[in-house]
C-alpha cells in the first residue's frame, strides 16, 4: 500500500513533509477523543502500509508521550509493522476450528506457494505471508484472508488460484478507503 | 408462477467467502437487463452457514430458499425459473422457515439475523427493533438494572458472570473523580474481540443486526448512567468493522443516537475501536488498556472494571451478545427471558458449530440440550464422513471432550462440573484423524504467541509447555515429562493473572487425560498421566 517514491534526491525530505502533515491530520481528528494512539497509528498504517520509524516521534510529541511509550504499543500488537510489507496481505487461519479441516496442510501449502515463511515478503515484493488466530469464518473453513477479503473452504489449489489472480490485479485500496470515510466523518 | 419483486443475496463474511459477492454482482446484472422491477436486497445471514450462499425470493408462498449456490451456479439456476420461484431445481430447500435446521432453534437475539437487510432501519423497526429502547427511555435506570437481574442474563464472553449484578455496581459507583479528565464520565464498552476459534456468533450479530447492538448499548447507557460506549471490534472482522460504521452514522442521522435521542433529552454517543490483532485484548482488563492506546497488559483486579474501568471511570464491559440479549429482555420482560433454560442457566445460547462439521453454523437454543444433540442433530457428524473423535467447547482455553462426555447438558453448571467451560460458546469438532498430542501442543504455542507478558506461568509456562510436549511426542524420557507437564499446568492454573495462562492446561489436561494413546501412554506406563 506504499505509494510509489519518485526517487528523486529531494524524496526523503518531501516524504517526511508528508508523513507530517498525515500523522497532523490524523492528530487533529482524534485528539479530543479519549485514548487516541490506537486509531491515529492505524491510519498512519493505511495511508504508509507501515508505522515508520520518523512517525513514532512525530506522534510521540503531538500526544506528548515518551518515543518509548508510542514504540512499546507499536511493537505489541501484531498489525503494526514498522517495515514496508508486501503489497498483499496474506493471513493464513492456523486456529482450531481451521486445523480440524486440515488447515495444517494449507498453512504448509501457502509456505511452499509463496515460497516463504511467516512473516516474510515474496522476492518479487508481491505477498507477505501472515498467520492469523481466526477469521470467525470457522463453519466453512479452512480459512484465509486477502488483504480485506475473507475466503472459506479454501484449498491447496484454489489458494493458487487466489495467489495468482492477486499477481494480476492492481493493488486493494478498500482499507485506505475505509480509513479517509472515517476520517471525513470523524 | 408469477415473477418475483424480491431476491434476497446474503452479505455476511462467511456467504461472502464462498461466492457471495460474486453472485450479487451477476445477479444485479440480469436483474438490471431482464427484470428491472425485481429488487435486490443484501440481507444479513441466518447463520445456516452450510447451506451459504443462501438465496431467497419473496412470493406469496413465503420466502423461498435455495443453497447453497455458487456463481457457476447461478445461470443454471436463472434459467430454471428462480425468478419465478421454482420448486423444480435441485438447489430447491423449501420455504425457508420450515428448514428444519432453522425451524427447531429458539431464536430471541437471531430473530432477524438474515431476515432484514442489517442497515435498514425501517426494515429493523418493523421486525421489532427500537421497542426496548422506546420502552428504556420511560424507565428508571434502577427500573432497567431490575428487569436485567430478572432475566438471569449471565456474561456470554466466556465468564458468565450476572450482567444485572455488574450493572448495578456500575449504576451505584460514583463517577466523581477529581483531576481525571473524564471525572463524572461512565462508559459502555462492548467487547466484541471475538478471537476464540470456533466462534462467530458476535460477527454475526454485528453483520446482520447491528441496531440490535447498538439498542442494546444505549440501554446499558441509560441503565447505568453513561453517555459514551465503545465498541471494541477485533481487526479481522473487516467487514463487521463496515457495517458497524455505517450503521451508527445512519441511527445517528434517524436520531435513534447521539444527542436528544427521540427527543427524550438523553444523550449517547457510540464509537468502533479498533483492535490491532491480541487475542489477549478480548481480556476485559486487557481491552481496556488497550482502548486508552496503552499495550494491552491484563490489569490485577481489583479495581473492578465496574468501579474503575476505562480512563479510570466506572464502566460496564459487556460482551456483543450480552448487549444485544437487552432489547429483547426490555421489550418482553425479564421474566419471559428467565423461561427459557435451565437451573442458573437461563434465556438462550448461541452454540455455534464449527470445525470438521457437516452442517455448521449458529444455533441458538435455551440452555438444556446435550452436547452429542447438537453435533448430531443439528451439526450432522463431520463433514469428512469420518467418526467425531474430540469436540472442543469454549474455545482455545475450553477443553477437548471424549465420546463419554457428549451427554453433558449445555448449561453452565454441567459443564463446569464435567472440568469444561462452555465459554463463548463455540464448538469445534474433530474427526478421527485428528493428533491430540499436536492439539495440546497447540494450545501451549498460542498460549506463546498470545500472552501479554506481564506475568510469568503465563509468559514462560507456556514455552517450556511447548517444549515438554515435545519431548513427550519424541519419547524423550516421556514418563518424567508427563509429570512435569502436569505440574506445569498446575503452576499455570493457579499463578497466572488472567484466564489466558490460567485456563490453556484446559485443552492440554483434557487431551492427556481422555487420549493417553496420543501421547504414547499404554496402560501399562500410565503412571504419569495427567
Amino acid at each position: 500500500m506504499t505509494e510509489p517514491t519518485s526517487g528523486a534526491p529531494s524524496a526523503a525530505g518531501s516524504g517526511h513533509d508528508r508523513l507530517r502533515a498525515t500523522i497532523g491530520h490524523l492528530v487533529d481528528t482524534y485528539r479530543a477523543r479519549p485514548g487516541p494512539l490506537l486509531p491515529i497509528l492505524h491510519g498512519v498504517q493505511h495511508s504508509e502500509g507501515h508505522i515508520p520509524d520518523a512517525a513514532i516521534g512525530l506522534i510521540a510529541e503531538a500526544l506528548t508521550l515518551t518515543r518509548a511509550e508510542v514504540h512499546g504499543v507499536v511493537s505489541f500488537y501484531p498489525d503494526f509493522h514498522t517495515t514496508p510489507g508486501g503489497q498483499h496481505r496474506l493471513q493464513i487461519c492456523r486456529a482450531e476450528a481451521c486445523q480440524a479441516q486440515d488447515g495444517r496442510a494449507l498453512e504448509q501449502a501457502a509456505r511452499d506457494l509463496l515460497q516463504v515463511d511467516w512473516h516474510q515478503t515474496t522476492a518479487d515484493g508481491r505477498f507477505t505471508l501472515e498467520p492469523v488466530y481466526c477469521l470467525g469464518n470457522c463453519a466453512t473453513g479452512p480459512s484465509v484472508r486477502l488483504d480485506d477479503t475473507v475466503h472459506g473452504r479454501v484449498s491447496a489449489a484454489s489458494l493458487q488460484a487466489l495467489i495468482e489472480r492477486a499477481q494480476h490485479e492492481p493493488v486493494n485500496i478498500q482499507g485506505l478507503l475505509a480509513v479517509s470515510r472515517e476520517v471525513d466523518h470523524g | 408462477m408469477a415473477e418475483v419483486h424480491t431476491v434476497y443475496v446474503p452479505r455476511d463474511t462467511t456467504a461472502c467467502s464462498l461466492g457471495a459477492e460474486a453472485i450479487a454482482q451477476q445477479l444485479g446484472r440480469h436483474l438490471a437487463m431482464h427484470s428491472p422491477d425485481c429488487r435486490l436486497v443484501r440481507n444479513g445471514s441466518r447463520g445456516a452457514f452450510w447451506l451459504e450462499p443462501l438465496l431467497e425470493v419473496e412470493t406469496e408462498q413465503g420466502r423461498l430458499a435455495y443453497g447453497p449456490v455458487t456463481p457457476e451456479q447461478l445461470p443454471d439456476l436463472l434459467a430454471a425459473g428462480l425468478l419465478a420461484g421454482t420448486t423444480e431445481h435441485p438447489l430447491y430447500l423449501g420455504p425457508v422457515d420450515d428448514i428444519p435446521w432453522l425451524r427447531r432453534q429458539q431464536r430471541l437475539t437471531f430473530a432477524r439475523a438474515g431476515v432484514t437487510d442489517p442497515l435498514s432501519i425501517e426494515d429493523y423497526r418493523t421486525h421489532g427493533g427500537f421497542v426496548g429502547l422506546k420502552k428504556a427511555l420511560s424507565m428508571t435506570p434502577q427500573a432497567l438494572v431490575d428487569e436485567v437481574k430478572a432475566s438471569g442474563l449471565r456474561g456470554r464472553g466466556g465468564a458468565a458472570f450476572p450482567a444485572g449484578i455488574k450493572w448495578q455496581t456500575v449504576l451505584d459507583a460514583p463517577a466523581d473523580n477529581p483531576g481525571n479528565p473524564q471525572s463524572g464520565r461512565k462508559f459502555i464498552v462492548c467487547n466484541a474481540d471475538e478471537g476464540d476459534s470456533g466462534t462467530f456468533a458476535d460477527r454475526l450479530v454485528m453483520e446482520a443486526d447491528p441496531y440490535m447492538l447498538i439498542e442494546g448499548m444505549i440501554i446499558a447507557g441509560l441503565a447505568v448512567g453513561a453517555d459514551y460506549g465503545f465498541i471494541y471490534l477485533r481487526s479481522e472482522y473487516p467487514l463487521a468493522h463496515q457495517v458497524l460504521q455505517e450503521a451508527i452514522t445512519r441511527a445517528e442521522q434517524a436520531g435513534w443516537l447521539g444527542a436528544d435521542m427521540q427527543g427524550s433529552g438523553r444523550d449517547f454517543q457510540l464509537e468502533v475501536r479498533l483492535g490491532a490483532g491480541a487475542y489477549i485484548c478480548g481480556e476485559e482488563t486487557s481491552l481496556l488498556d488497550s482502548l486508552e492506546g496503552k499495550r494491552g497488559m491484563v490489569r490485577a483486579k481489583p479495581p473492578l472494571p465496574a468501579l474503575k474501568g476505562a480512563f479510570g471511570q466506572p464502566t460496564v464491559v459487556n460482551n456483543v451478545l450480552t448487549l444485544a440479549a437487552v432489547p429483547w429482555i426490555i421489550d418482553q420482560g425479564g421474566q419471559a427471558y428467565a423461561n427459557h433454560g435451565q437451573g442458573r442457566s437461563l434465556g438462550t445460547m448461541p452454540f455455534q458449530l464449527a470445525g470438521n462439521i457437516e452442517r455448521g453454523g449458529l444455533v441458538e437454543l435455551a440452555f438444556g440440550p446435550t452436547l452429542r444433540e447438537l453435533v448430531e442433530d443439528f451439526g450432522g457428524g463431520t463433514r469428512s464422513g469420518r467418526p467425531m473423535q474430540a469436540i472442543q467447547v469454549g474455545g482455545p482455553l475450553g477443553a477437548y471432550l471424549p465420546a463419554a462426555q457428549w451427554d453433558t447438558s449445555l448449561d453452565y453448571e454441567a459443564f463446569a462440573e464435567a472440568g469444561a467451560v462452555l465459554g463463548h460458546g463455540g464448538v469445534v469438532v474433530f474427526d478421527d484423524t485428528v493428533d491430540m498430542a499436536q492439539q495440546a501442543r497447540f494450545a501451549m504455542e498460542f498460549c506463546m504467541v498470545e500472552s501479554c507478558g506481564k506475568c510469568t506461568p503465563c509468559r514462560i509456562g507456556s514455552v517450556r509447555g511447548v517444549e515438554v510436549i515435545d519431548r513427550i511426542i519424541a519419547d524423550d524420557n516421556r514418563a518424567a515429562q508427563l509429570d512435569l507437564l502436569a505440574e506445569l499446568c498446575d503452576t499455570m492454573e493457579f499463578g497466572s493473572l488472567c484466564a489466558m495462562g490460567g485456563m490453556t492446561p484446559n485443552p492440554v489436561r483434557s487431551a492427556v487425560e481422555h487420549f493417553p494413546d496420543a501421547f504414547g501412554v499404554t496402560p501399562e506406563s500410565s503412571a504419569g498421566a495427567a
